[in-house]
């Protein structure tokens, strides 16, 4: 029982070490969505396009669809846009852009300029639907599966490397369920 | 002379006095809100000091000149506007954010060790010390010598 005992001290600084050192490598950025598994919010907001065209839930395509945080004020999103922009051809997902906190002149030259991935961009200037979907920085990208419940949040930036190893096989398992009928 | 002396004494610290208010004031943001009442304005104080900017992490709402917290310090207002209660608002920030947000964390299964953990380390070393305090006595009592030991001793002791 004493030698037992002894050991205690060791086991103890053992497990203290471990965990300390795993907290190490946590990214204290990267947080749990509270709304994975929920229904989309409402929303109601002009496009960047257009200030008088109101678009509503019920202009989403049926389907898969990724919801894009971005900002011209954003780095990250002018280094990710370009991904979007190849990604963007496709039968399989529609994407839309939610624009945060920005100016609707910039947002417009940045779409000219740069090509547009989007099928069209939310307007948020006062961030309504940006604070009900939880988004605290630009870029975000939310998946969004055909019943309208919230699958993935993303936060930072995508490449190539990140869509095969987190969207890539999400996508693919959407795509079954809607033909099992889900 | 004098005078002179007590001017220059006066101005330096009248201009470190200036210069400490002001940068005062630059420390936090600084929102126009005008609020109905005293208990409302209490109420967004309390709040937005509560709860955690999701951007800047160690900073509160209150604290934090990051457009996310600008807007949601504008939320917070807005709801206080609607009338609604201070754990209405509260929820409203979980559901969207999650628990982080909450500067204080709500017991429940995930944050025992966080609120029970310090009174639980508080009593083991409680035991260990109850535990070392009464040892002692046992050692003590192994350590006394048997009569024979004891008459030897005796012996030896009058022989010197």
């Amino acid at each position: 029982m004493n030698k037992v005992i002894r050991f205690i001290p060791l086991i103890l600084f053992v497990v203290l070490g471990v965990v300390l050192y795993r907290g190490l490598s946590l990214n204290p950025t990267e947080l749990p969505s509270a709304l994975v598994g929920k229904t989309f919010p409402a929303f109601a907001l002009y496009t960047v396009e257009d200030a008088k065209d109101l678009k509503t839930n019920a202009d989403l395509k049926e389907g898969i669809k990724l919801v894009n945080v971005w900002g011209t004020w954003c780095p990250s999103c002018r280094a990710e846009h370009e991904f979007l922009l190849e990604i963007a051809d496709t039968e399989r997902f529609t994407i839309y852009g939610l624009n945060y906190d920005d100016e609707r002149v910039l947002a417009q030259k940045w779409l000219a300029n740069l090509g547009n991935p989007y099928q069209f961009s939310m307007f948020d200037e006062a961030g309504k639907l940006s604070i009900d979907l939880g988004v605290y920085a630009a870029p975000e990208t939310f998946v969004i599966d055909h019943n309208n419940v919230i699958r993935k949040r993303f936060a930072g930036p995508l490449d190539a490397n990140i869509w095969r190893n987190e969207f890539e096989d999400l996508i693919n398992q959407i795509l079954a369920e809607q033909k099992a009928g889900k | 002379m004098n005078t002179k002396f007590i001017a220059i004494i006066t101005s330096a610290l009248l201009f470190v006095l200036i210069s400490l208010s002001s940068s005062h004031v630059q420390a936090s943001p600084v929102d126009t809100y005008e609020f109905k009442d005293e208990v409302t304005k209490i109420r967004f104080n309390a709040l937005t000091k509560e709860l955690r900017c999701p951007k800047c992490q160690n900073q509160n709402l209150a604290d934090s000149n990051s457009p996310i917290a600008a807007d949601l310090r504008r939320e917070v207002y807005d709801l206080l506007n609607e009338g609604k209660a201070d754990i209405e608002i509260v929820n409203f920030m979980v559901a969207r954010y999650g628990e982080f947000v909450l500067y204080r964390p709500r017991v429940s299964s995930l944050t025992y060790i966080l609120w029970f953990g310090p009174a639980l380390l508080v009593l083991i070393g409680i035991v260990v010390v109850v535990m070392v305090i009464r040892k002692k006595p046992k050692i003590q009592a192994e350590e006394t010598l048997s009569a024979e030991q004891q008459s030897k001793l005796d012996n030896l002791l009058k022989e010197k």
